[in-house]
């Protein structure tokens, strides 16, 4: 296949970005995108161009670190897919492809296609844990039985890979679902109930401070996640956050 | 309780709640107009009561008023937070891949609303007002149906209505079932709340529409 | 040996809670060793300072691991204790690892378990709420707990969420985008590293009074791997040239049940679970034409007969069948396909086929659900309801790569490099050569022998980071509670940094024509070729010398573009494609001087009449840890003697 890339580049945060055009040529179906970002790069490099930076890391599906936006999606066209497992037999000869960088005030640029997404970090630092020290005597791991339908939606939701599709799908810029799968991953264990409470109090104030936008339930962060985190989720949260509210 | 109305998620409670509301009303309204169709004196009655009573006057009322002003100001003061959370905007975007035009479009559809009250308000509203406290007419339960056929009489008016009334219809089928989405109902039930939102969506404006049509048409 | 561990926690120095303030412990790495050490360590009172090179500590590659992890727990009642666990384990490795500190490993393991669930480990439960088990290879017992197919993620999350608390309280200082470029040794300490900010290319000196390597194995020696793109051996091999023995280098796993590779094109290698060797039956045709009719697309595998299939590792191995260790199953599929039974164009893959397992659990279901069993139909779709809910993510995610739908046809699959259990050498208390140099997980080399039974790397680098080292650490910190602050304004430091800055100068300046990444790949081939799933000495000398050329033509015509003080992800490759081409040939070194077949090294030379391995116990029973001369053919091997007292060294047999 023969591809025309209009490619997001920034040479760093404080640079004013903008989009380049390069053709590739010889684009074998069963590449994986980020494959084909790599011929790219080689043929940028041969020809003295600095080659373009994303992230990437695992490239089976589970890091979270690469996010492109391709042609106006997070992830790119495919469903249940991060960048890495997209595959070219998506496009077809002759295609025009737009990338782009995960855009949000709370994702800034740090080169090209590569961005900064540590306030999810930060969400996390504020609450998304169980306080238990590592002693070697915590109760027998089968002493509280789980609810099998409970510990399967923990796990659903425990499944978000903090890749940041969903702030860059949504037109709000909403981390919304992003926190509430940590959320809701704790809310239905009885190991994280006990600071339930406090964890989404701290957790939506802390993504609240790092400048995401508010939930419209427009539904676009669930159609383009990666891993399928139902917006139950986030009905979930506003219900911890709810009853947390009245009671703190 | 103070989190409650700092928040993101506070401010979309608050969304949901004074949406719901309006809805509520919306159907309340649609009930009352659609007596007129029926019977001109149940209509007049209907309306003499609203308009008279004082627990609806003074106390409905102005929550009414408020509900509306507060609904329509946080959802600007949203839509310019929102636009603000991503400052640098994608040069190629395909938000129908992954969301309906009515989610993503709740401000257009709001705005229209919003002119539309402007000239509701000044097509009844403002002269009722006129009509009752500031040159304190004497009362007349009869009058209601009347002022509203002769107004119904302008084929331009009863088009804007229509018009409005659509975009009301978008509005809904996105804000009604989303404002259980926010209130954290999202269940086995969803399908059932996405059924009869959906329905009401298009039915109550499409009423509003039939009884305007109605009265534009019988009215000669 | 049973008590050896509880004796030494209790006898071992400590450090008191009041001085664990005044101490600075460095962690490099964020698996599960790293992360859950950093947990640890920040808990007990140490401040912690913790690097990693991706963007978050989360994405860390033991995020990949898919299957399970093991634990002495027997909650099924089948027979499972921490002795059988040791002895699997001892086995599975083929009797080259030590002793001590797998018992250790077996007895922790279960308190890993607990304390996942405590964290939040959303691990898999049966319908009585209680959690679920499943077998993996090499193992007569289910032990392995696990979360679906993403076992490492549930795991490095909840260690990763324990970093998170310790962060929020201060007391790790997380550095992301941050790589570890030198060791700094002060009067033969470990006092420090000096690293480069990825994102603005800052060179910084960090100081501490202990250093833990934690940052996994070297498998993208291989260029194509299951590594994840970033894995690299040189936080490992900048402490080996600083004076820690490196062991085992060529001490690999291949992993036999991965997707098969497309094209030259092919970056990484993805790992289905071998997990899935539980329900699936790995086959070739038995005759060369259906081979051929299948490569040339005239036949399907479905269409082939059941007595013309080859479940050649039933025939082979019937007491373990399609659960023998991976080193086995590896094997056997290389020794299929090299008789020219491989299945796709390529002639390098073999069937693993679910077809079997879909009607068992078919017909299982539709007599629970009271409906017809006969109805094949029916049953294929109850069946496959099953296999979803087992496995739904790895069958989705081989279809997203092959573009075949494995419930329907049998998925291609061939082995490639996935883990090394070979890595930096370690003493009990899991000390480099290096004093206060810790190495935890996959770094170092210390459980898994010459083979690595499946589910066991999570367990290691949890047992590593959760329950060992931050206890053993003590030992050598007590008596450093004196030595206060570490200064970094020292002619080591400035000698360590000077000479990070000079590669860093002559790779940027060097003005080559050929990418990094186009050494990365001949150094993969070379590897592969001849330090793979079979070696033989003349390949392996050959590989010596041409490892060694590769490496200085790389020095001269490597092109690195790009600034050093900005994001460059091509500089920051190339410092680590440097530190390969010096471990490949350590490696092959390694390989040469270890004539027998163990694990998953496999020597030619050494094997049975009928192709098993043939270890050679009187001349090799021994820990390979080479110490480093300047260069890596001039290592010299300094050989720990392995001593088996609780455990009968027997031939390793799968029969």
């Amino acid at each position: 296949m023969n591809l025309t890339l209009k490619i997001w580049r920034q040479a760093n945060a404080d640079a004013t970005g903008s989009i380049e055009t390069y053709p590739i040529e010889n684009v074998s179906p069963d590449m994986s995108f980020l494959e084909m970002m790599d011929v790219l790069n080689e043929e940028l490099i041969g020809k003295g161009i600095d080659p373009v930076a994303f992230d990437h890391d695992c490239r089976e599906g589970i890091c979270g670190m690469c996010s492109m936006y391709i042609n106006g999606e997070a992830h790119g066209p495919d469903r249940l897919v991060t960048t890495c497992q997209l595959h070219m037999r998506k496009f077809k000869d002759g295609d025009t492809i737009t990338i782009e960088p995960f855009r949000a005030n709370a994702f800034p640029v740090v080169k090209d296609l590569a961005v900064d997404r540590s306030a999810f970090d930060r969400i996390q630092h504020a609450g998304g844990f169980v306080s238990v020290n590592t002693s070697g005597n915590t109760q027998d791991a089968n002493a509280i039985p789980i609810d099998k339908h409970d510990a399967d939606k923990a796990f659903d939701a425990a499944t978000c890979i903090g890749c940041g599709a969903c702030v860059a799908s949504c037109k709000n810029a909403s981390a919304m679902l992003f926190v509430s799968a940590k959320v809701s991953q704790y809310a239905l264990l009885p190991q994280g109930k006990v600071e339930a409470t406090d964890r989404v109090l701290n957790m939506v104030k802390q993504m609240d401070e790092e400048g995401f936008g508010n939930c419209t339930n427009t539904g676009a962060c669930e159609v383009e996640c990666p891993k399928g985190i139902s917006l139950e989720n986030i009905a979930r949260m506003n219900r911890e956050y709810l009853s947390a509210s009245l009671k703190g | 309780m103070s989190t409650l109305i700092k928040t993101s998620l506070a401010r979309k409670f608050a969304m949901a709640l004074s949406g719901l509301f309006l809805v509520f009303f919306l159907l309340q309204h649609f009930t009352i107009n659609l007596t007129s169709v029926f019977s001109e004196e149940v209509f007049n009655e209907f309306s003499h009561f609203m308009g008279n009573n004082p627990l609806v006057q003074f106390a409905l009322q102005p929550v009414l008023i408020f509900g509306v002003i507060f609904h329509f100001v946080m959802g600007f003061v949203l839509e310019i937070q929102n636009r603000k959370a991503r400052a640098s905007k994608y040069a190629s975007n395909n938000g129908a891949a992954n969301s309906s035009w009515m989610s993503r479009n709740m401000i257009i559809s709001g705005a229209v609303v919003l002119s539309f009250l402007g000239l509701h308000f000044y097509d009844f509203w403002i002269p009722e007002m006129n009509y009752k406290y500031v040159e304190v007419l004497p009362e007349n339960p009869t009058r209601y149906f009347e002022e509203m056929v002769h107004k119904f009489e302008s084929p331009v008016r009863v088009g804007l209505y229509v018009v409005s009334f659509g975009f009301l219809a978008l509005h809904l089928l996105h804000g009604f079932s989303s404002s259980f989405q926010s209130l954290g109902a999202n269940n086995k039930y969803t399908r059932a709340i996405k059924g009869f939102t959906t329905a009401f969506a298009i039915g109550i404006p499409l009423g509003f529409v039939f009884i305007a049509l109605f009265h534009h048409l019988t009215a000669f | 040996m049973a008590d050896k561990w509880t004796n030494h926690k209790s006898h071992i120095n400590l450090v008191s809670p009041a001085n664990k303030r005044l101490i600075d412990v460095i962690v490099v790495g964020t698996g599960l060793a790293g992360a859950s050490a950093s947990a640890t360590l920040a808990e007990l009172g140490y401040n912690v300072k913790t690097f990693c090179f991706q963007d978050s500590p989360r994405r860390a590659h033991s995020i990949a691991a898919q299957g399970g992890i093991n634990a002495a727990k027997n909650y099924q009642g089948d027979g499972d204790s921490t002795y059988r666990l040791f002895y699997d384990t001892i086995k599975g490795g083929d009797y080259r690892s030590r002793e001590a500190n797998v018992h250790r490993l077996a007895e922790v393991s279960t308190n890993i378990i607990d304390q996942c669930v405590a964290q939040g480990v959303p691990f898999a439960r049966d319908y009585g709420g209680l959690l679920d088990n499943r077998s993996f290879g090499g193992v007569l017992v289910s032990r392995t707990f696990y979360a679906k197919g993403q076992t490492g993620q549930q795991l490095l999350l909840g260690a990763y969420s324990a970093m998170n608390r310790q962060i929020g309280r201060g007391k790790i200082k997380m550095y992301n985008r941050h790589e570890m470029m030198d060791i700094v040794l002060v009067d033969g300490k470990a006092r420090g590293i000096i690293t480069r900010n990825l994102v603005n290319g800052q060179i910084e000196r960090h100081g501490a009074h202990a250093v833990v390597i934690a940052s996994g194995g070297y498998g993208n020696v291989f260029f194509l791997s299951t590594n994840a793109m970033g894995s690299n051996v040189s936080a490992g091999w900048k402490i080996h040239k600083k004076g820690a023995h490196f062991a085992n280098p060529c001490f690999t796993q291949i992993h036999p049940t991965c997707i098969p590779v497309s094209g030259d094109h092919q970056s990484k290698l993805t790992l289905m679970s071998e997990s899935l060797r539980n329900d699936g039956r790995i086959w070739v045709p038995k005759n060369i034409e259906d081979v051929n009719a299948i490569r040339e697309g005239k036949l399907k595998p479905t269409e082939i007969a059941e007595e013309n299939r080859d479940y050649y590792l039933e025939r082979r191995y019937p007491a373990f069948g399609n659960l023998v260790p991976r080193d086995v199953a590896s094997r056997a599929a290389k020794e299929r396909c090299d008789a020219g039974y491989g299945v796709n164009k390529t002639g390098e893959a073999v069937y693993l086929d679910f077809a079997s397992a879909i009607m068992r659990y078919g017909k299982e279901q539709a007599h629970v659900k009271g409906l017809n069993e006969n109805d094949a139909v029916l049953v294929k779709k109850l069946g496959q309801d099953v296999v979803r809910a087992k496995y739904g993510n790895l069958f989705q995610m081989y279809e997203k790569i092959v573009d075949q739908n494995p419930y329907e046809t049998p998925m291609m699959i061939y082995p490639a490099v996935h883990y090394t259990m070979g890595g930096v050498w370690v003493d009990y208390n899991l000390m480099t050569s290096i004093p206060g140099c810790y190495a935890i997980g996959e770094a170092n080399f210390s459980d898994h022998g010459a083979n690595r039974l499946g589910a066991s790397a999570l367990m290691q680098g949890l047992a590593d980071g959760y329950f060992v080292l931050p206890y053993t650490i003590g030992d050598y910190l007590a008596s450093d509670i004196r030595t206060g602050a570490i200064d970094t304004n020292t002619p080591e430091f400035e000698a360590a940094e000077k000479a990070v800055k000079d590669q860093i100068d002559a790779f940027v300046n060097n003005n080559g024509k050929n990418s990094v990444d186009s050494y990365h790949r001949k150094l993969g081939k070379i590897m592969w070729n001849k330090c793979g799933m079979s070696r033989n000495a003349e390949g392996l000398k050959e590989a010596i010398a041409e490892i060694k050329a590769l490496r200085e033509d790389f020095y001269k015509n490597v092109n690195v573009p790009g600034k050093a003080n900005e994001f460059n992800e091509q500089l920051a490759k190339a410092g680590r494609v440097a530190d390969f081409l010096e471990l490949g040939e350590l490696f092959a070194k390694d390989a040469l001087e270890r004539t027998e077949s163990c694990g998953g090294h496999f020597r030619e030379e050494s094997q049975t009449p009928e192709g098993e391995a043939l270890r050679d116990d009187e001349n090799f029973t021994f820990v390979s840890a080479w110490e480093y001369k300047g260069e890596p053919s001039e290592a010299v091997l300094v050989k720990e003697d392995l001593n088996y007292e609780e455990i009968e060294v027997k031939t390793r047999s799968y029969k």
